[in-house]
């Protein structure tokens, strides 16, 4: 009863921001703009490339095509440099006392602020992105997943990555408790982060000494994991480990981003915030 | 001298209501609303005096200042301020008036207070000679002093208040206005504010437009007041008009916005 | 912190500069506002608005510098951003030999100087990029009360030096591409360079300018225009024709990144000797006009809808 009633709390927060984030309609239509002429853009230096050298391609074209789609339609859910500059100010300007004040764990409201943030960017923006790239003309269309199998499997790998950039970032805030700079740390990691993720160029793209290492960190457990799991040519066992490993890393970056909570918790009582 | 003839203003608002039903139909179709800011305003004041612009919050004051600066144009109507139409030549308009807004800040925040008073100059092209009468002037009526040394997020609401104050005089304007430049002070920085009020318009003969929810700033400063409701003059007279008997003055403008019903 | 500043307080650009008397300049502002008719009046108010905008940039570092651990961080979170986009290009590089007939250093080059121009455009106007938050707070209105050109005035509101980052990043490349990529540097190609980056920075001024005067009409949705500034910076990494002919018709008579990137590069790197290459950047300066002529039309919605 008691813990329903908990999670209600999340619940109701969780449905404000999701239709305060469905309000903005010009935004999401600017953002499904912006999203579709760069992901356009990557193709084509892709397939420049492609005519350079095709032997030199780490993955088949079409699944590279697939994967920067995808990247585009799914961006708002696992890019980790869309923080939220109202936490952020929060912080910074001391009104983290009053959400002190309230029955609430400040990890799992701002968790439950940024997920539904994320679901709600990616619900406007994902479908005109994916039925557009279903449409045009081959080889520059996104190909059906190959079976359902492989379908659920991404759906629930993109859930997790969702999950693991929204705790990674939820570390990030812990931080600015710590520092005078939220701004500063947050491009330091935005920038970081987002070449470790594979944002930059696809990580089968990096040398292979590279890719090794940074398939094992938590950042290709965002998302380079749904996206390369969706095309079907990642074999079973490597699919297991993928998943395996962003189940790791939720667990993992979560106790942190708690653990630092917590700490930002004691310290902003000891302070007055 | 600051004359308004018949002027208009009307905005539009778009309409947004609450429950998700709504929130998905906004995402295809938006209704606006038009508000009508001000109908058909029309008064004049006369060089060196002191008026005090009163009114509910909507009603209208803010865009009449806003007018009268030169930032938004009017509907129809005619404005005239020393024989300048504001929104026409603004660049020339501006250089000779100042304007407080008492909700936001002209200084900048991390450097000294100076240091935006030095930029003002340049941007007034303030003469060497008159920027340093004017600052030794200032400095000496609001008691700046120490003030001008610290960076503006050192100071008080107060302290800031009578900097905001120094810095849109500084280029010595014929006409100041005041958008609620009492608000938030406490008791002595309001005190301070509109005794330097006072003194400046008495020594410099300035024209002082003020709004201001709060009526002691009225009754302290201005003979003549403009009642602004729902966009219309509703009144322009002197305090002693409206006044009956021993009321307290908020008593006596409660009055009058109740028999007005605004 | 403070008082490290407090000697700088009163101004060093002031005395380097105060080669036009303040009275002169009180004079001539007001007159050079309503006519033009007299030429030495103009170029006195020109003269001035250079040292008001000098001030600006001066009083915008001394307001940095009170945040030094932010200042630094910041300066490194912009190096890293750039940095990322080059470790991308590095390892498509260790991959690929060339793309479309560019050799790693030339592209790198490419990069290097196309940042420059982004970079120097950016620090200088950064005001009209931050622009949407100068409406929502209402301080375009302190803007409009003073009497100088609202532009100067909104590009003096903020000078972001962190952008030096990023200016940093693309300096690193630039040296370390010139030696590799087998330009023989004369003259005219050094001049080529110049205009690349005065041209550029004008260009990204007026892409930045458009995006500032969107703002006017509404401060939704403007995320559209990343493609014009973020995106041109990410993507013009590879010279234009690389995203084939329709791209390059784009980028030479819609948006001009084509004139101080692809043209002028191709004379550098020696793909064509058509020497009037060299000042074709100049033309991308002409898209401030219209730049400025949509800002003229977006304060004026503002000024009649006072939004």
């Amino acid at each position: 009863m008691k813990s329903s009633l908990a999670l209600r709390k999340y619940q109701s927060f969780f449905r404000l921001r999701f239709l305060q984030g469905l309000q903005y309609r010009a935004a999401a239509a600017a953002g499904i703009t912006t999203q579709f002429a760069w992901g356009f853009l990557l193709i084509i230096a892709f397939s420049a490339f492609y005519e350079a050298d095709p032997t030199a391609f780490p993955m088949s074209f079409q699944d590279t095509v697939s994967y920067v789609w995808l990247q585009q339609a799914f961006l708002a859910l696992f890019n980790t440099w869309m923080m939220e500059n109202e936490i952020f100010d929060t912080i910074a300007n001391g009104n983290i006392a009053y959400e002190l004040c309230r029955p609430i764990r400040i990890y799992n409201m701002w968790i439950a602020r940024s997920l539904a943030n994320r679901f709600s960017r990616a619900v406007l923006r994902c479908s005109p992105i994916l039925i557009v790239a279903f449409l045009i003309p081959k080889p520059y269309r996104l190909a059906l997943p190959p079976d359902l199998g492989t379908f659920l499997l991404f759906l629930l790998s993109l859930v997790l990555g969702t999950a693991v950039a929204t705790a990674f970032c939820m570390i990030v805030y812990g931080v600015t408790f710590f520092t005078i700079s939220p701004q500063g740390v947050r491009v330091l990691f935005a920038s970081l982060v987002d070449f470790l993720a594979g944002g930059i160029i696809p990580i089968p793209f990096m040398p292979d000494r590279v890719r090794m290492v940074l398939e094992l960190l938590p950042f290709a457990s965002m998302q380079n994991a749904p996206l390369r799991i969706y095309s079907g040519s990642m074999p079973a066992e490597e699919i297991k480990v993928t998943l395996g490993l962003q189940f790791f890393w939720l667990i993992a970056l979560v106790l942190i981003g708690a653990g630092l909570c917590r700490l930002a918790e004691h310290k902003a009582c000891i302070q007055g915030g | 001298m600051i004359t308004m003839e018949n002027v208009s203003k009307s905005y539009k608002v778009a309409k947004r209501n609450a429950g998700f039903g709504e929130a998905v139909k906004s995402l295809f179709h938006r209704e606006y609303e038009t508000i009508q800011a001000l109908k058909n305003v029309s008064f004049t004041i006369q060089d060196g005096e002191m008026v005090g612009y009163i009114g509910p919050n909507g009603a209208g004051k803010s865009s009449t200042i806003k007018i009268l600066s030169g930032i938004l144009t009017p509907d129809g109507g005619t404005v005239l301020v020393d024989d300048r139409v504001p929104y026409k030549d603004r660049i020339r308009h501006v250089g000779q008036i100042g304007v407080v807004f008492g909700q936001r800040s002209q200084l900048w925040w991390d450097v000294p207070v100076i240091d935006s008073f030095e930029l003002l100059k340049d941007i007034y092209s303030i003469s060497p000679q008159s920027y340093k009468q004017n600052l030794e002037e200032l400095t000496e009526l609001l008691d700046l002093g120490e003030l001008l040394r610290s960076p503006t997020r050192q100071l008080s609401l107060g302290q800031r208040m009578r900097c905001e104050l120094a810095a849109s005089l500084l280029h010595d304007p014929r006409i100041l206005f005041l958008d609620e430049p009492t608000i938030g002070l406490d008791a002595v920085s309001k005190l301070a504010v509109r005794d330097f009020i006072r003194k400046r318009n008495q020594l410099h003969g300035t024209t002082v437009l003020l709004t201001t929810h709060d009526m002691q700033d009225i009754e302290a400063l201005s003979d003549r007041i403009i009642l602004i409701g729902k966009g219309e003059i509703l009144m322009d007279g002197t305090l002693d008009d409206i006044k009956k008997g021993n009321e307290t003055i908020d008593e006596t403008v409660a009055e009058l916005y109740r028999s007005f019903d605004v | 912190m403070k008082d490290q500043f407090h000697n700088q307080s009163n101004s060093p650009i002031d005395e380097s500069l105060s080669t036009i008397t303040q009275k002169e300049s009180t004079v001539t502002m007001h007159d050079a506002q309503t006519t033009f008719s007299n030429k030495s009046q103009g170029s006195i108010k020109k003269k001035s608005a250079l040292r008001l905008w000098l001030h600006y940039v001066s009083i915008n570092i001394r307001s940095a510098m009170q945040y030094k651990l932010s200042f630094f961080l910041m300066v490194l979170g912009q190096f890293f951003v750039s940095f990322s986009v080059f470790l991308g290009l590095y390892f498509m590089f260790q991959r690929f030999h060339s793309v479309k007939g560019y050799t790693y250093n030339e592209v790198l080059l490419c990069f290097a100087i196309f940042l420059m121009e982004f970079s120097l455009a950016e620090m200088s106007a950064r005001g009209f990029d931050s622009f949407s938050s100068m409406v929502r707070t209402g301080s375009f209105d302190q803007v409009l009360v003073r009497p100088r050109n609202e532009v100067l005035q909104v590009l003096g509101s903020k000078f972001e030096l962190t952008r030096i980052g990023r200016m940093l990043q693309a300096l690193l490349m630039f040296v370390y591409a010139i030696p590799r990529c087998g330009v023989d540097w004369s003259f005219s190609k050094i001049l080529t360079l110049l205009f690349m980056l005065i041209g550029g920075t004008a260009l990204f001024s007026g892409i930045f300018m458009i995006y500032a005067a969107f703002c006017f009409f509404t401060l939704e949705g403007l995320e559209f225009m990343n493609v014009f500034t973020d995106g041109a910076r990410e993507h013009g990494k590879y010279p234009i024709d690389v995203y084939g002919k329709k791209m390059l018709f784009f980028g030479t008579f819609l948006v001009p990144y084509a004139l101080v990137q692809y043209y002028p590069l191709s004379y550098i790197i020696g793909k064509s000797d058509n020497p009037l290459l060299t000042f074709l950047p100049l033309l991308a300066i002409l898209f401030l006009i219209p730049s400025y002529l949509f800002w003229r039309f977006g304060v004026r919605h503002y000024c009649s809808s006072g939004s």
